[in-house]
């Protein structure tokens, strides 16, 4: 991969960088004059997931963009599985972004094509494989999600819990390093989130996937941090039946495009921070 | 509504001409870099170039017509009603053909392309693909642009051909001329000059269509009336532009 070459250790961070999955070093960013994000610092490390929690506005999303390095920082430095993407050529970012999968707002699928070609598209972009072997993979990943029987159907035939499954499918179907999902479980019932949240933690047990995932639901983010996914009897179970397992799943809360916690879910139970309490109250 | 200053004003259209030309720049370097998307091609050459024959024909049928309708008048005065298919092949081949099939496809085609484009944006569907690690330029834009150029060539030679047909039939039906003096003094008249002029500008005319639909359509914001008034606006830039890049390359033709 040519962008072996571009991170240089050349500073503490930098070679920290390194071991983590993500790193934000002092990063901002403002659109048309209002700053978004300012000063935001946090490390996510190889294997864990992390919540964004934070008011709508608040900088989440963006901070997902920064990742994938859809968009570039105005200041501070971006690191993704060592690799600075705050400061790599949009070609670089290509090669780079086959490790990362994201799962957007709105499942962004691309409406002109079915289920099947949506799923497999990185496959027949990138990766060149057999066909045969593509729709092994696509029916795997569709599987994962418990859609394997909308192969054909177009998106816009899909309810909006199946496109955001199908968005999932899509984004792991490389086993990707990292999982980026933006606001997975937004729009949707009950039922169907906790159904979202599942596969979520499905993917960070079996697959042990590094994530951040954008949320305004607590209770989602709560689930994820109180279940592990049981493999045996193929569902998402609470961590009070196995109380030594570590789900490592960890909370980070943005507040005027600053970062106001970053801990666990125990630790931020315990917050004592005014802002924080309403928030989860 | 909101008030922009001038100087942002000036800012912002500068930032535009510039986005607009690396845009441009990029997609047409991308035809020489790897991976190429000659499936998508083919399939917008279908959709772009097919699916804009019936109304180019037409245009060109009718266009072709009412120019030896009108000059008929005026060469009757002086006696050179037989000079009908020199002027309808001369004004078809080195200027009407070209810009007539040139606006019509930028009125069909650079509305659809910055409307599909422009839907992708505000859905996030671009955002994905660069996500997917496929660069939106090579995948949505090359295609379109070699599709346009190399189909509004043919398009304005199948459309000065029907012009030359629509003057026929005015003149032989309605003029009393005889076929073969109207279709020698049509072919006679052209020369070689004439000829590049005409097959230049289409050239020139799908680069214009292409980017500047594709720009409008990338740079869409604001949901679906985003969409609507990037469509709006990618038609009514190509259509200036092309009107304006007309002059200057019947000038720089006309020098050279």
């Amino acid at each position: 991969m040519s962008t072996s070459e571009i991170i240089a250790p050349d500073s503490p961070i930098a070679e920290e960088a390194r071991h983590k999955a993500i790193v934000f070093d002092d990063v901002a960013i403002a659109f048309e004059n209002q700053p978004v994000l300012d000063g935001i610092s946090f490390e996510l490390p190889r294997g864990e997931t992390k919540v964004l929690f934070g008011t709508a506005g608040s900088g989440k999303s963006t901070i997902l963009k920064l990742a994938l390095g859809l968009i570039k920082p105005d200041r501070g430095r971006v690191f993704v599985l060592g690799y600075e993407v705050s400061n790599m050529p949009e070609q670089e970012l290509f090669d780079l972004r086959r490790k990362v999968g994201m799962v957007f707002q709105e499942s962004a699928l691309f409406d002109s094509l079915t289920v099947r070609e949506n799923v497999a598209y990185r496959l027949i972009e990138e990766e060149h494989m057999p066909p045969s072997e593509v729709e092994e993979r696509v029916v795997e990943a569709l599987r994962f999600v418990e859609l394997e029987h909308t192969l054909d159907l177009l998106p816009s035939e899909l309810s909006g819990g199946m496109r955001r499954r199908v968005a999932i499918a899509r984004a792991i179907i490389t086993q990707p390093e990292i999982v980026l999902y933006d606001s997975p479980t937004a729009g949707l019932d009950p039922i169907t989130s906790t159904r979202i949240i599942e596969l979520i933690v499905k993917q960070r047990d079996v697959y042990h996937t590094s994530a951040l995932m954008v949320t305004h639901r607590l209770q989602d983010a709560f689930i994820m941090a109180s279940h592990y996914f049981d493999t045996e009897a193929n569902e998402m179970r609470p961590l009070a039946e196995s109380p030594k397992r570590d789900v490592k799943t960890t909370f980070l809360v943005l507040r005027d495009g600053k970062v106001i916690f970053d801990g666990t879910a125990v630790e931020l139970a315990e917050s004592r921070d005014e802002y924080i309490r309403e928030y989860i109250a | 509504m909101e008030f922009i200053s001038p100087i942002d004003y000036a800012k912002d259209s500068v930032l535009a001409v510039q986005e607009y030309w690396q845009l441009s720049m990029r997609a047409l370097g991308n035809i020489f870099r790897q991976p190429r998307y000659l499936a998508d091609a083919v399939m917008q050459a279908d959709i772009i170039g097919v699916g804009s024959l019936p109304i180019v024909v037409l245009t060109g049928l009718s266009i072709g017509a009412s120019l030896a309708l009108q000059t008929s008048d005026t060469l009757q005065r002086f006696g050179s009603l037989s000079l009908t298919g020199q002027v309808v092949s001369l004004s078809m081949v080195r200027e009407i053909g070209p810009v007539l099939t040139g606006l019509m496809v930028c009125g069909r085609n650079a509305s659809g392309m910055a409307s599909e484009l422009g839907s992708m944006k505000v859905t996030e569907q671009i955002d994905a693909m660069r996500a997917l690690g496929t660069d939106p330029l090579k995948k949505l834009v090359t295609p379109r642009l070699m599709a346009t150029t190399v189909m509004l060539f043919f398009l304005t030679i199948i459309s000065d051909l029907f012009g030359l047909v629509g003057g026929f039939l005015v003149a032989h039906l309605m003029l009393g001329l005889d076929s073969s003096q109207y279709w020698t003094t049509a072919y006679q008249s052209l020369g070689h000059s004439d000829i590049e002029m005409g097959l230049l500008k289409p050239l020139v005319f799908g680069f214009l269509i292409a980017t500047v639909g594709c720009y409008y359509g990338l740079s869409a914001r604001g949901g679906t009336q985003g969409v609507g008034r990037a469509t709006t606006q990618a038609v009514v830039a190509a259509s200036v532009l092309i009107l304006v890049a007309d002059f200057f390359l019947t000038r720089l033709l006309m020098i050279v």
